[in-house]
């Protein structure tokens, strides 16, 4: 239970962080010319004076910035994250909608990547300079310069407009309604894509990594150990030099986490996915200040949890790390 | 086998020569789901409070409004079935539809086109208020009967225009009730249109059913529509092309993908249908400038870009030089004779800016001024940047802002931090409804697409006042040629370019385009090819 506590302890300590980060999110917003009142009006293609100031008034935007910022912290303490301009709905409900694409995105993609990373990366470390491992690097470098938008576009253009195999965008065909294993499958299918896209360049990093970090427990004299007491190849490689080599993959799934929901945002734009990821863009794009500032939120509990979860497994993989602490 | 014979060569021929539009005899189709591009979401889908194609894309098919335009363009009825009008314009009659019901089961009557004029037209609808602001009252002296009566004249033709985009009936049982904004009918609606509202996934799709009850028998013949959120530009076109989508409104793709999509035998990219919603690409001057209110410096930045040269080569076959703020295909407002035109002349433009005393300085800089583009299309863009390069040859400087839609609004309409601007006036079948107000004076800061430029004329504003109460169309249109040709003596803004917005249809959908605001209107004789 050490591990529990050093989590909970970073949790408590990641509070005060949360609350700098609203209200510099907040004053960040404050900065960019026009509120949600002039969206409003660019949606609706005109209007008068008279309206736009009763609008103001109705989402509270007529008191000063000090004013709205006290509201919305003194709303945050009873877990209210007030409500959404834009969907006319509280803003906890908006972000429960947009939530499940996100995660299972990032958990399928994040699956692939590191799957694929560590296979990749322990066969190119094993067959270290000959051709596999040429071959590997190379399509590692390939995937890591690509831009995911670009990638996404071509997939589309190849695999949804050319072969016809895969949809070209959304969650789910929804000129058909299906129910049970068939909504399961068609959301998997409009759910490939978008994976790869995302992925690939999170696979590059894992691959390089696990490359590198291989090459060097290889190198390591308990590998020769148990070289010289007689293991074959598979099981040193499998019992020794995995569990290792591991630890940097690891520390990088956490640090990732928030990248990962920064690169959703491209990718749900161009599968058109209703994610948080383009929730967060529309927002900052309608100047729906309280839905950004509930993704904010929200992301930042996600990316806590997710270290949650690689401190647990870090503890699991190097016991040393919870008795450390 | 020998040839055709004679009289099959004959048919042939005359099949040949029938028109597009006879193509729509066809036997419809029942059935199918006809899948729509929406590009920006929308806060509520109720054409009763918020006038914008973007509603209409969705409202339009749910909700009703008393009259729509036929295929020539003139108005037609469909929750009304005939008006008429005092002589004075003070009274306008509307005998509505019998036998109409709201999708929820309730009939149709009176009472809920005077709650919607009184309580949403005159009180919340964009451009409503300014249409309306003199509707006194509305009677129904039956359940089948309403008189407008204004206080000022107000011109049948003005109306009747107007209503198609500003005449859609909300059910009053459903809104009486509570805050009319709050209402959950906004993104529910509730109407008497071909379909019925389904289901609103925020981010994905918003999906509409065959209505059965609905008053034109046998009608709609789809099954289904589905709008799908589309946001990327790219990724909408290629959802066109691998089937998802079958309809993209509203110019939403990339100018490159329509022209692509258009040589594409399976679809038509075109401004059919669309002749209802012109646009025209403006250039905005900031008076409070003091050498931007020298119409010297006015004219020569009009001489010096080159606008045939800007459409061949970026805005291709969809666009059109603009010859003042009422455009061509209005055909009862176009004046008739030619009026004061700016061409491409650097000689006169930089011989108006030495007049004006503007010499060139260090580095044959004249003077710098700032040009905010508005966010929405691609060739604001591209004119800005056009703008900026071509007034550099004449010795102006200019500096480019670019920011998203409510920043651009904020500076330029509520904090006049600006220059130059451009963006987009939309024409709506009458100059009335939203041109004028791009030239009438004391409109109140803060007001989006009105006169925020600083500029004043009693001459001009006299001419707007008297044409919008102007009950004689003959008078009207005159004092209309009597405006055009103030404003472009005098530029206080400029439209120099014209565009009709460009629809991409996949060419299974029939009766595509067969009115002036297709992509807005109802769809209820739209079917599918299979």
């Amino acid at each position: 239970m050490r591990v529990l506590g050093l989590a909970l302890r970073r949790l408590a300590a990641s509070l005060p962080t949360l609350l700098l980060i609203l209200a510099g999110m907040f004053l960040l917003l404050q900065l960019a010319p026009g509120d949600t009142v002039d969206a409003l009006m660019a949606q609706m293609g005109g209007g008068d004076a008279a309206l736009a100031e009763e609008l103001r008034r109705f989402y509270g935007l007529d008191v000063g910035i000090a004013a709205q910022l006290g509201r919305y912290m003194l709303r945050l303490l009873t877990l209210d994250l007030g409500f959404s301009a834009i969907y006319g709905k509280p803003v906890a409900t908006v972000i429960l909608e947009r939530l499940p694409p996100t995660i299972l995105l990032m958990i399928s993609a994040l699956s692939f990547a590191f799957f694929f990373g560590l296979v990749l990366g322990v066969v190119a470390a094993r067959r270290v300079n000959r051709w596999p491992d040429t071959l590997i690097s190379t399509l590692g470098l390939i995937f890591y310069a690509m831009p995911s938008f670009w990638f996404g576009l071509m997939a589309i253009v190849v695999f949804s407009v050319y072969l016809q195999w895969l949809p070209a965008g959304g969650f789910g065909d929804i000129t058909q309604s299906y129910t049970g294993i068939a909504a399961v499958l068609d959301t998997a299918r409009h759910l490939v894509l978008p994976t790869l896209t995302l992925g690939l360049i999170f696979l590059a990093i894992y691959l390089r990594i696990m490359r590198a970090s291989m090459l060097e427990v290889l190198s390591l004299d308990f590998v020769r150990t148990a070289r010289a007491k007689g293991l074959s190849e598979t099981r040193v490689v499998a019992r020794h030099v995995l569990r290792n080599a591991m630890l940097p993959m690891v520390t990088l799934i956490g640090l990732q986490a928030g990248t990962m929901l920064g690169g959703s945002v491209v990718v749900e734009s161009v599968f058109s996915l209703p994610g948080l990821g383009r929730l967060a863009y529309e927002s900052v794009v309608q100047r729906d200040l309280n839905t950004l500032l509930g993704i904010v939120f929200v992301s930042a509990l996600l990316v806590i949890s997710i270290n949650f979860i690689v401190d647990i497994l870090y503890a699991r993989l190097d016991p040393r790390i919870a008795a450390e602490s | 086998m020998t040839g055709p014979t004679r009289r099959e060569t004959f048919l042939l021929g005359a099949a040949a020569m029938i028109p597009a539009s006879a193509m729509a005899q066809e036997t419809p189709r029942r059935g199918g789901v006809l899948t729509v591009h929406f590009a920006t979401e929308q806060r509520i889908l109720n054409p009763s409070l918020q006038a914008s194609t973007g509603v209409y894309i969705v409202g339009g098919k749910i909700q009703e409004a008393l009259l729509d335009l036929d295929a020539q363009g003139n108005p037609v009825g469909v929750l009304a079935e005939s008006w008429e009008s005092a002589p004075d314009g003070l009274t306008h009659t509307f005998r509505l539809r019998r036998g109409v019901t709201w999708h929820d089961g309730k009939p149709f009557t009176s009472a809920d086109v005077q709650f919607t004029a009184m309580e949403m037209w005159k009180k919340i609808l964009n451009y409503g208020t300014t249409l309306q602001q003199f509707l006194e009252a509305v009677e129904t002296p039956d359940a089948h009967t309403a008189v407008f009566r204004y206080s000022r004249p107000m011109p049948q033709g003005l109306l009747l225009r107007a209503m198609p985009d500003l005449g859609y009936v909300s059910p009053k049982h459903i809104f009486e009730t509570g805050d009319i904004r709050q209402n959950p009918a906004n993104t529910a609606p509730i109407g008497t249109g071909p379909f019925k509202f389904v289901q609103y996934e925020r981010g994905q799709h918003i999906i509409a059913e065959r209505n059965p009850n609905y008053w034109r028998n046998n009608m709609p013949y789809l099954d289904r529509v589905v709008w799908r959120v589309v946001g990327d530009r790219a990724a909408a076109a290629a959802q066109m092309e691998s089937g998802q989508l079958l309809f993209s409104p509203y110019s939403a793709l990339s100018i490159a993908d329509m022209q692509r999509l258009g040589r594409d035998p399976r679809f038509e990219s075109t401004t059919r249908g669309n002749e209802g919603n012109v646009r025209t690409n403006t250039l905005e001057f900031n008076f409070r400038n003091p050498i931007l209110a020298d119409i010297r410096v006015r004219k020569a930045i009009a001489h010096s870009l080159n606008v045939p040269f800007f459409i061949e080569n970026f805005l291709g076959p969809f666009a059109k030089p603009g010859t003042g703020p009422i455009p061509s295909v209005s055909t009862d407002y176009y004046p008739t004779t030619p009026m004061p035109q700016y061409g491409f002349d650097v000689a006169a433009a930089n011989r108006l800016l030495d007049e004006a005393g503007h010499r060139r300085g260090a580095g044959g800089v004249r003077f710098s001024l700032r040009l905010n583009p508005a966010p929405w299309g691609e060739d604001i863009a591209l004119w800005a940047t056009f703008i900026q390069q071509s007034l550099s040859q004449v010795g102006i400087r200019v500096e480019v802002v670019r920011l998203d839609a409510a920043g651009f609004l904020r500076t330029v309409y509520n904090d006049w931090n600006f220059d130059l601007a451009s963006g987009w006036h939309q024409y709506r079948s009458d100059p009335a409804v939203s041109t004028t107000v791009w030239y009438r004076s004391g409109s109140p800061r803060g007001a989006p697409w009105t006169n925020q430029w600083g500029w004043t004329d009693a001459n001009i504003d006299g001419i707007i006042d008297n044409a919008a109460t102007e009950v004689d169309p003959v008078k009207r249109k005159a004092l209309y040629a009597d405006f055009v040709r103030s404003v472009q003596t005098e530029l206080p803004l400029w439209m120099p370019i014209e565009q009709i917005f460009v629809s991409v249809f996949n060419r299974r959908i029939r009766n595509a385009g067969n009115n002036p605001r297709w992509a807005s209107s109802s769809w209820h004789d739209t079917w599918l090819a299979s």
